[in-house]
């Protein structure tokens, strides 16, 4: 780790000056996924504004819209009554990430930021686009079992590993962010970016923007909810492969789905051609079969990465199968 | 043996687990040493090659800082000199030397030690080194380098029993390869080292190591010092599994920092330094011919292993060893050769040869049950083998009979239908598969030191090590037995150099070993202790030895009429102390016979049918490994180890970039060692049977014995769930697709 500079302010402004004063200045959330890229040397910024005493805690509901302050912790929603009746969904997608230990401290910003598992990123020996721009990717022809189908471009094929971010896309999410130049509303959607020529952003925040809140709408989705994420162990690994599945049913009949799949791209993937195709569906298992194939079209696979053609399209069928209620786990 | 057996095998609890769960037991970093100074290693980023140029000015100018260390300034330990011979007898070859020139041998290996007052300055000083290389193309990808295997040196590695090409002629012949992968220790205890030079000619060196003995004559030899001069202080050690069987980087960089500085100095590794800086299990390719008739029974076996070592040293830990013990059958040929490649030397993991060696044995023996149609155990039970059948001599205990009935029953074997793919539960397909496991029970010369205070305490002391397993409550448990005094008032000290030697903590050697070792001094205290008996004017003085009995710290007659404490004995005859040193080893009549520990492994497994998530649902391991001394510490061995044996076949693997010859799975996120919802119930069945020929406290070795045949016995559940069969480990979801 360098040297750096540690502030903890009480207000967002003071916290946001502090950050746009230094080119290299960095909020600090939870601090699970900055720090351990401090010791790693990936990122050296030489001063941390710590934001965690900001009011930015909590969830609330207004109207339509849940609104969770970017400080909730990830244990916190999982476990919020709000959250767990309207938006299982989410709850389920946390629960399926990281730890207890690491949930109790991960904050909503600091997860929607977390950066890429790819092991050439986390290497400062090894060649990666999107450490340091221009030495080339390293997986592309290296080890690439982890890496994306979907999306990627030949400067970057790395996934973006972040459970919650599945589900968030799945619900239709908002990111509410405030900066020097004010306030401003970000869909999901488009928070994340491809990494086309430049994989060194992340997303479209800028530097100096603090996430404040997530906001989601209420949809009548949360009967008919389910996160199947494929992994190495049972607990406590990145996904392979992960599916969020959500349905608006009637009866036995889809009146509208929501599908978002992790672990294929360097954004959470939405699958909006397989929802086109699932709408006014019947439940059946054939349905499902070619919604997952429509969903896999354009799929492209790499050396080690082949069985996620074949190992998403399963996972697609088995989360709409136990979201519909048509097969058990 | 004491009289009156009532310690050994009961299921004490740990005599220093409050220690360790309050923070008290110290281990090696720990240590509070005035004038302290941290050094961090830098890594290289090259696997072959040489180093150019580095520059440290950036380094050398950080806060805190030291000292940098490089081969260009580092004080040469003398004993590297003119040595292209090891000083290490038990590998082949040349050691690796630490900062000794600039030749690159491995992706990771230490080019500079970073020295601050604090670990944190220490760190980041490290990250500013800067180093140039002249890179060569390294060569890391053992299966494109098979023309470069070469014979082991050490260790018999061809081996040939009756007719080698027996199984030609049977009406039944299977061939298969396996592949075993890349496995890492990953002790939660980073490797560290801490170096107190006392004037050029002695130093005590703090360490975590399975065996004081060996780093202090490793550190003496690197050094040219007197063995004497050199102090190893290992009290608690934060997991091994054979890593901490050899000194290390950390050892000789402390040791070559702290003389530069002049200055203790404190080595600790980053998490991602333990991946390679230390040995591992190293990759092996394996090839099975099975031969057998239509009854199941083997007419000829040749099992043939390939293994990686690093391009400097032979590490060798024959897979084929086990082949040539475990069943019942002529013809048996085994060949065992090692690819040299530009890695790290591996080292000892865990069932060395035999975790890797019983992975293909045993799936092959179960790929053979289903082309003969024989349930899978009563293959093995037809090839049961009542003598050694390579030296022809009888066991000593071989209770595997017990192991297969037993652990059957409680698994409920029978209900398996033999037809893959036939069991269902819900969404999943459920398989049944269970393997042998054997491994090799030996005695190794020890020694004990046994004191007998005047307060009636007894402190018992060897040189071992206890690397978590509970050595310590067991050898108390034996002192206590032997000389009747209670386990409170024992205490068993270990893991320092200067303490009688015995043999470290690997081999499953240690309860053999040193219990047996405890177990003579605490016999030979007592008889001295009767010797003064017989001295003095108690009423024990006429009593013929044949009828003393020991108990509740007193000696006593058998009757338990007249007795008299320990205490007052050596008070009576104005003792401090007695104490005896005992050199303990094997029995000639021992060597008669065939020594092994044994195993039977029944698994359950569930594989989604859609997105081949792997459970395994039951383990029952059944074991014969002669006396449990204490069924508590047992059981835990087991579960670690059928741990480990899960870990092998689902979880654990480490990656090699051959582009490059880096390591690119180097941190627990990505490492996965197995969690507690991988780790399901795990039942474990003592046949707990004395083996009084290997030992006189009737103990064979229980450390490595559970882990091996768990990984076949997954990958042969799998199957018979699924009908894939996976033989390269780990069986990961997508190896399923
Ligand atoms: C071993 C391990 C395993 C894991 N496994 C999983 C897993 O399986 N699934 C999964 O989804 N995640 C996993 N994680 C990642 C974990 O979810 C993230 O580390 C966590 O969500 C990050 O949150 P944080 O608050 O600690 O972020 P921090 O580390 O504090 O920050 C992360 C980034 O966000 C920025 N930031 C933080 N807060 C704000 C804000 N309010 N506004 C603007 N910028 C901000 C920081 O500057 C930094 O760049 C794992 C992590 C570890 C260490």
């Amino acid at each position: 780790m360098n040297l750096f500079q540690y502030v903890r302010p009480a207000e967002q402004k003071t916290a946001i000056a502090a950050v746009a004063a230094e080119p290299t200045a960095r909020f600090l959330g939870g601090g699970t996924n900055l720090l351990d890229l401090m010791k790693r040397h990936i990122m050296q910024p030489e001063k941390l504004v710590d934001v965690t005493r900001l009011p930015l805690k909590g969830i609330t509901q207004q109207g339509n819209i849940i609104r969770i302050g970017a400080l909730t912790r990830n244990t916190e929603i999982a476990e919020d009554k709000t959250i767990l009746q309207n938006l299982p969904l989410l709850a389920m997608a946390i629960n399926a990430g990281a730890s207890a230990q690491i949930r109790n401290m991960a904050t909503t910003g600091g997860n929607l930021l977390q950066r890429t598992r790819c092991p050439y990123f986390y290497d400062t020996a090894m060649p990666c686009n999107k450490r340091e721009p221009g030495t080339g990717c390293g997986a592309l022809e290296g080890f690439n079992r982890m890496h994306a189908i979907f999306g990627f471009s030949d400067k970057c094929i790395a996934v973006n590993p972040s459970d919650m971010n599945v589900a968030l896309r799945a619900l239709d999410a908002t990111v509410v962010v405030n900066g020097p130049k004010g306030e401003r509303k970000i869909p999901i959607a488009d928070f994340h970016r491809l990494p086309g020529d430049t994989p060194e952003k992340d997303t479209n925040l800028d530097k100096n923007e603090l996430i404040t809140a997530v906001t989601i709408p209420i949809s009548p989705f949360s009967k008919n909810a389910y996160y199947l994420k494929v992994r190495d162990r049972n607990s406590y690994a990145f996904a392979l492969v992960s599916v969020a599945a959500a349905l608006n049913m009637d009866g036995n009949t889809i009146k509208e789905a929501r599908l978002a799949m992790g672990g294929v791209a360097h954004k959470p993937w939405r699958l909006t051609d397989a929802e086109t195709f699932l709408k006014s569906k019947t439940a059946t298992e054939e349905n499902f079969q070619q919604a997952a194939q429509i969903a896999f079209q354009g799929a492209k696979a790499f050396k080690h990465n082949q069985y996620k053609l074949k190992l998403g399209p399963n996972t697609i069928v088995q989360a709409l199968s136990v979201a519909s209620g048509l097969k058990s786990v | 043996m004491g009289d009156d057996i009532k310690m050994a095998g009961q299921p004490l609890s740990r005599v220093d687990g409050k220690l360790k769960v309050t923070g008290a037991a110290k281990y090696a970093a720990e240590y509070i040493i005035p004038n302290l100074a941290y050094g961090v290693l830098a890594s290289g980023a090259i696997a072959r090659g040489r180093i150019k140029s580095i520059d440290t000015a950036a380094a050398e100018k950080a806060p805190g800082v030291i000292a940098i260390i490089t081969h260009l300034n580092a004080p040469k330990p003398p004993g590297y000199f003119g040595g292209k011979e090891s000083s290490d007898p038990r590998t082949e070859g040349g050691e690796y030397r630490v900062f000794y020139n600039d030749v690159i041998l491995y992706s990771g290996q230490p080019v500079a030690l970073a020295i601050a007052d604090t670990f944190e300055r220490a760190r980041y000083a490290a990250s500013l080194v800067k180093v140039q290389y002249v890179k060569e193309p390294p060569q890391t990808d053992m299966l494109s380098n098979m023309d470069k295997a070469v014979v082991p040196k050490e260790s018999d590695p061809d081996y040939n029993r009756g007719d080698k090409n027996a199984f030609d002629n049977a009406a039944f012949t299977f061939e298969q390869e396996y592949q075993t992968q890349l496995q890492v220790h990953n002790p939660m205890e980073p490797h560290a080292a801490i170096a107190v030079w006392e004037g050029a000619d002695a130093i005590t060196v703090y360490n975590k190591t399975q065996s004081s003995p060996i780093a202090q004559e490793d550190i003496a030899k690197a050094w040219k010092l007197q063995k004497e001069n050199v102090h190893i202080v290992s009290k608690f050690v934060g997991g091994a599994f054979g890593g901490a069987s050899r000194v290390w980087p950390e050892e000789m960089a402390a040791t070559i920092g702290a003389k530069k500085i002049g200055r203790p100095l404190k080595v600790v590794f980053n998490r991602d330094q333990l991946f390679n800086m230390v040995g591992y299990r190293p990759q092996s390719l394996q090839k099975i011919k099975l031969g057998a008739d239509k009854d199941g029974k083997l007419i000829g076996i040749h099992h043939e292993a390939y293994g990686n070592t690093s391009t400097y040293e032979q590490f060798t830990a024959n897979m084929t060893s086990l082949t040539q013990a475990l069943y019942a059958c002529d013809n048996v040929s085994t060949l065992y050769r090692l690819v040299p490649l530009d890695v790290s030397t591996p080292c000892w993991t865990r069932a060395p040869g035999e975790a890797p060696g019983s992975f293909a044995l045993e799936s092959a023996l179960d790929e053979l049950s289903y082309t003969l149609k024989i349930d899978p155990l009563e293959l093995r039970k037809r090839n049961y083998a009542a003598q050694n059948p390579d030296t022809k001599q009888p066991w000593s205990t071989k209770f595997l009979n017990e192991c297969y009935e037993r652990g059957a029953a409680q698994f409920g074997w029978e209900k398996r239908n033999p037809q893959p793919r036939s069991t269902t539960n819900g969404n999943w397909l459920i398989g049944y598969g269970m393997a042998t496991g054997i491994y090799g029970a030996w005695r190794a010369p020890s020694s004990a030191r046994a004191v007998l205070n005047s307060d009636g305490t007894l402190v018992v002391q060897s040189a071992t090590a206890d690397v978590g397993v509970g050595t310590a409550t067991i050898m108390s448990q034996i002192a206590a037995d032997a000389t009747g005094i209670p386990v409170e008032k024992i205490k068993f000290e270990l893991g320092d150099s200067r303490l009688p030697p015995a043999i470290g903590q690997f081999g499953s050697l240690t309860t053999t070993s040193v219990g047996s070792a405890v177990n003579d001094a605490c016999v030979a205290l007592r008889q001295k202790a009767i010797e003064y008996l017989k001295k003095s004017q108690s009423s024990l003085q006429n009593t013929p030895v044949e009828n003393f009995a020991f108990g509740d710290g007193k000696i006593k007659t058998k009757d338990d009429a007249v007795s008299i404490s320990y205490a007052d004995l050596l008070q009576q005859q104005h003792l401090p102390s007695i104490e005896v040193t005992v050199d303990s080893k094997g029995s000639e009549e021992a060597d008669k016979y065939s020594s092994y520990s044994y195993n039977a492994t029944f698994v359950e497994v569930g594989v989604h049918a859609l997105t081949n998530q792997l459970k395994v649902n039951r383990v029952v391991s059944a074991i014969d490994a002669g006396k449990i001394m204490n069924k508590k510490t047992a059981r835990s061995q087991v579960y670690g180890s059928v741990t480990w044996g899960i870990g092998m076949a689902l979880t654990e693997e480490s990656v090699i970039d051959d582009r490059y010859g880096r390591w690119m799975v180097k941190d627990l996120a990505d490492y996965h060692v197995p969690v507690n919802a991988d780790i399901p119930a795990i039942e474990v069945l003592f046949i707990d049977k004395s083996d009084d020929i290997l030992t006189p406290i009737g103990a064979k070795g229980l450390g490595e014995i559970g882990i091996v045949g768990v990984a076949a016995a997954i990958a042969n559940a799998v199957y018979h769930a699924t009908g894939k069969r996976v033989r390269d480990l780990p069986i990961t979801p997508d190896k399923l697709v």
